[in-house]
């Protein structure tokens, strides 16, 4: 346990991404066999402990130390667990050796919560501060020490040399401490056995057109729409439904969950039928319609009526139990389109291909198109296989006006007015390079409007849960919510460290579902300089 | 005002043999035993305490005829006073600082400079005896006992418990009113044996010996004790410094206290400072002037750093919790070993301090004085 103390320190005090890849690497190589599994459940956020909540620890301290002077504490230090693991009272007499993490997560997982308030202390009194601050963390299922899930993972794969993707590709089909990954990654041992688990397969992702110009008959185009890229997948008798952070989302979207009984992994679009009626294949509302069913765990009936759920299929990753990712995409394809009379036409369609005479042919009916649900064009290059992640010169999207661009909340402030206890002023950011290669989030531009009144409160609520950092009035964010930022123009800037400037930029839409990692780079924004 | 040369004692001077001879002989004194309203001869004010009688002040934080000061550290010792009456080492350091411009935030220095050794005690005007005692803080601070008319009030200006090989310790001294330093005044500040925070320094160091170890820390007092602590750990490989740093590691040099061989940043190469330690104030840390170091690690001494957040603001890869104010137990630990009648807080998180006092029962109150920074930074 102090050794894991110690690399949570270490990574709290770590601005630097390779830094902070290097330290969780190093941890995982050298560390016990019995260790290093709840290490990286710990890191992934994987580990719940529903006896210990945030309130319990308060509680077990409100007995020990006086509530004045613990809420005076905990305003001063601004987080629970550190106040908590800094006012423990040290024990009487000689302090029993500290437990292992294998030992702790054991003892964490025993508890009930009748033990926890006699039990929890006994863990405590064999810890130091640093330790009591990662036990607490830890127990309570919020590191919220700048990390991803996605970052731990790189890490992972830098630590035994594999591929970050496969990593994520047995990752849904394993639970902590993974012992099957690290057999396999550590160890050499065979790949963990996912065929019969209806596990996650990572995107395919593409990179922004920009000022590439394609030859048609390489590349086929079809509609972006506007919707959340979902992954579906039967396997072992159980349908599931993943967002594209690979976050399983099948409670939210009920529905899908039965229209699917043949073992495949799909690829689509998830949209939900309503009013905003438009575009060729019909039927789909406007995004903020799905935004309503987003983040929910159950459903009601009325929203399953009014605005359910289908999915525009784009891809086909494995059909009846055969892996197609490594076809060319016309032969997927036509797969697909031979597949989908066995699904139900109430919950599946095809994402049309976009037929054009050329490129410029192209352009004008991207142009042309005023359908809502809309995003823009995909290009796809006809023989590319299906590649987990965004390789070069294989998938392009072609967005449409208004310039959008997708960028991390940095850091946030109150607003004025009406809005001053809200944090409605936003800066946001793009990666100055390959994320996962140890690239930073640079500052782009501020927003402070695009939202609704209601994902005002949801946003302001994210920021105060995941503050990491406060300079005077100005909160630091955890790097992990994506807003599409929509702006009428960018200009060379000298006085911004990105070198950027944007005009008029609003937040267009939240992207809860997506990634940190997968928005957009500075270059993309760059190429969309126009003087 | 040009500065004169200082001259002693415009006050009358007592020698004291038996400190505390007034306490025995006053205490205990019950309340209502007195005729006129007592201490009604101290009097806090937003600018200092008064010392109505003297017609003197403790640490203004503006100018004025006489002030009493307990030590070097800015926000305690303005210039441009009439009278400033200090340790001698105080007022070395005082005239270094206001004759150098290192922190020239008020100009003159004082016309005249009064010193007064510790355990010395000097009779101020209307009666008034106050006696210079260590404090602990820094080289030459000092808390102030004032008695008049049977009363005791000692002042501690900012002080610490702990050992430090740059200045004598606190000694605690009895008295009627207790007027303390706040700074680190919430339970979850405890400053750990400053020997495992050297331990974590020369680790690092030890660990990358292509790079350096940037310490940031205060320029009086903090930065001289940690090189001091450095030696005594048995470190003896020249330590540079930020040019900012210099005069007062002289003066302290000068004053007795040994920091071994000194380099200044400026004179090296970038390659001769690899795996060595470089201590420049706290404003440098991620200032340009560190480009000139090699890929210093980044280090900060403070009591701050026992919260993350303080150590993350300000981009401290290494938190050094060494402090030299008095930590949550010492601070009460002190109160109690002194057992004021009541406890008067100058300046820090007095409302964590006050709730202590209400806990054990004991008189407080907070004086709320303007111009004390957050030190220790
Ligand atoms: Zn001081
Ligand atoms: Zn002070």
């Amino acid at each position: 346990m102090e050794e894991f103390a110690a690399l949570i320190d270490a990574l709290v005090y770590t601005r630097s991404r390779n830094e902070k890849l290097r330290l969780i690497a190093e941890y995982l190589r050298n560390t016990s066999r019995d260790d290093r599994g709840w290490a990286l459940a710990a890191l992934t956020n994987s580990l719940d402990f529903p006896a210990v909540k945030s309130s319990t620890v308060r509680a077990l301290l409100q007995e020990r130390v006086d509530p004045v002077l613990w809420t005076l504490s905990r305003d001063f230090v601004g987080d629970t667990a550190e106040t908590a693991s800094l006012l423990w009272p040290e024990p009487e007499g000689e302090r029993r050796p500290a437990p292992s993490l294998s030992e702790a997560v054991a003892e964490l997982e025993r508890l009930t919560r009748k033990s926890v308030l006699s039990e929890l202390p006994k863990l405590f009194d064999r810890l130091e501060p640093p330790g009591r601050y990662a036990l607490v963390k830890m127990a309570t299922g919020a590191m919220r020490i700048g990390i991803s899930s996605r970052l731990a993972k790189v890490a992972f794969a830098q630590a035994f040399d594999v591929e970050v993707e496969d990593v994520e590709e047995y990752w849904h089909g394993l639970v902590p401490p993974y012992d099957e990954l690290f057999a396999w990654a550590a160890d050499g041992a065979d790949p963990p056995d996912i065929e019969n688990l209806p596990t996650f397969r990572p995107f395919m992702l593409a990179h922004p057109l920009e000022e590439t110009v394609v030859d048609l008959s390489d590349y086929a185009a079809e509609w972006k729409w506007d919707g959340i890229r979902v992954q579906l997948v039967h396997a072992g008798g159980e349908t599931r439904v993943y967002s594209r952070s690979g976050d399983d989302v099948s409670a939210t979207f009920p529905e899908m969950l039965d229209a699917l009984d043949i073992p495949a992994v799909l690829d689509g679009e998830l949209l939900v039928r309503g009013s905003a009626q438009g575009g060729e294949e019909g039927g789909a509302a406007s995004f903020n319609a799905l935004q309503q069913r987003l983040g929910r765990k159950t459903v009601a009936k009325k929203m399953l009526r009014e605005a359910p759920a289908f999915v525009r299929l784009y891809d086909a990753l494995i059909i009846e139990g055969e892996d197609l990712r490594e076809r060319a995409w016309e032969d997927r394809r036509a797969r697909l389109e031979a597949f989908l009379p066995r699904l139900p036409d109430s919950h599946f369609d095809l994402s049309a291909i976009v037929e054009a005479r050329d490129f410029d042919h192209l352009a004008e009916i991207r142009e042309g198109t005023r359908d809502a649900a809309i995003e823009g064009l995909m290009l796809k290059r006809r023989d590319s296989p299906y590649i987990a992640g965004r390789k070069t010169g294989l998938w392009y999207k072609w967005k449409r006006d208004p310039l959008l661009i997708d960028c991390v909340l940095m850091y946030a402030q109150r607003g004025s007015g009406k809005r001053s206890s809200f944090f409605s002023d936003y800066t946001f950011g793009c990666w100055d390079g390959d994320p996962d290669e140890g690239a930073e989030l640079l500052p782009v531009g501020k927003a402070y409007s695009g939202f609704t009144d209601e994902e005002l409160k949801k946003i302001d609520r994210h920021v105060r849960q995941n503050t990491i950092n406060r300079f005077g009035p100005v909160r630091e964010i955890e790097r992990t919510l994506v807003f599409e930022v929509a702006f009428d123009s960018v200009h060379a800037s000298k006085r911004h460290k990105s070198g950027l400037a944007m005009r008029f930029p609003r937040i267009h839409r939240v992207r809860w579902d997506k990634p940190p990692h997968e928005a957009d780079r500075i270059d993309a924004l760059k190429a969309l300089i126009r003087d | 005002m040009a500065p004169t040369a200082r001259t002693k004692a415009k006050a009358d001077r007592v020698q004291t043999t038996e400190r505390g001879a007034h306490w025995k002989q006053f205490a205990p004194r019950l309340v209502g035993e007195v005729m006129r309203a007592p201490f009604s001869w101290i009097r806090p004010e937003p600018w200092g305490i008064h010392v109505v009688p003297a017609d003197a002040w403790i640490d203004p934080g503006k100018a004025v005829e006489r002030a009493l000061v307990t030590h070097g550290h800015a926000d305690h010792a303005r210039g441009g006073h009439g009278e400033t009456v200090a340790t001698p080492e105080t007022l070395a350091i005082m005239a270094l600082r206001y004759r150098t411009g290192i922190e020239d935030q008020h100009g003159d220095m004082p016309s005249m400079a009064t010193a007064v050794e510790y355990g010395e005690t000097i009779r101020l005007k209307g009666g008034v005896d106050a006696t210079y005692i260590p404090a602990g803080h820094v080289l030459g601070s000092a808390q102030i006992l004032l008695e008049h008319a049977g009363e005791r009030v000692v002042v501690t200006g900012d002080y610490k418990r702990r050992p430090d090989p740059t200045c004598p310790p606190f000694e605690v001294t009895p008295c009627d009113i207790f007027i303390t330093e706040a700074t680190f005044g919430l339970p979850v500040f405890t400053h750990p044996p400053i020997e495992e925070e050297m331990a974590k320094l020369l680790g690092r160091l030890e660990a990358h010996p292509e790079r350096c170890v940037l310490v940031g820390a205060y320029a009086l007092g903090k930065a001289q004790r940690v090189i001091a602590e450095l030696r005594r750990a048995g470190h003896i490989k020249p330590i540079y410094l930020h040019g900012a740093m210099e005069k007062m590691c002289r003066l302290y040099e000068e004053h007795g206290v040994d920091l071994g061989e000194l380099r200044l940043v400026s004179d090296a190469k970038k390659d001769d400072m690899r795996g060595h330690i470089v201590v420049s104030p706290p404003s440098a840390l991620n200032d340009r002037w560190s480009r000139r170091l090699p890929e210093p690690i980044t280090a900060m001494a403070s009591g701050w750093m026992r919260v993350r957040q303080r150590a993350r603001q300000r981009n401290v890869e290494l938190p050094l919790v060494i402090s030299d104010h008095a930590d949550w137990s010492e601070l009460t630990r002190t109160i109690e070993e002194v057992d004021p009648h009541e406890t008067w807080i100058t300046h820090g998180r007095e409302e964590a301090l006050l709730r202590w006092h209400q806990l054990h029962q004991r008189r407080a109150r907070a004086l709320a004085l303007v111009g004390r920074e957050d030190e220790d930074e």
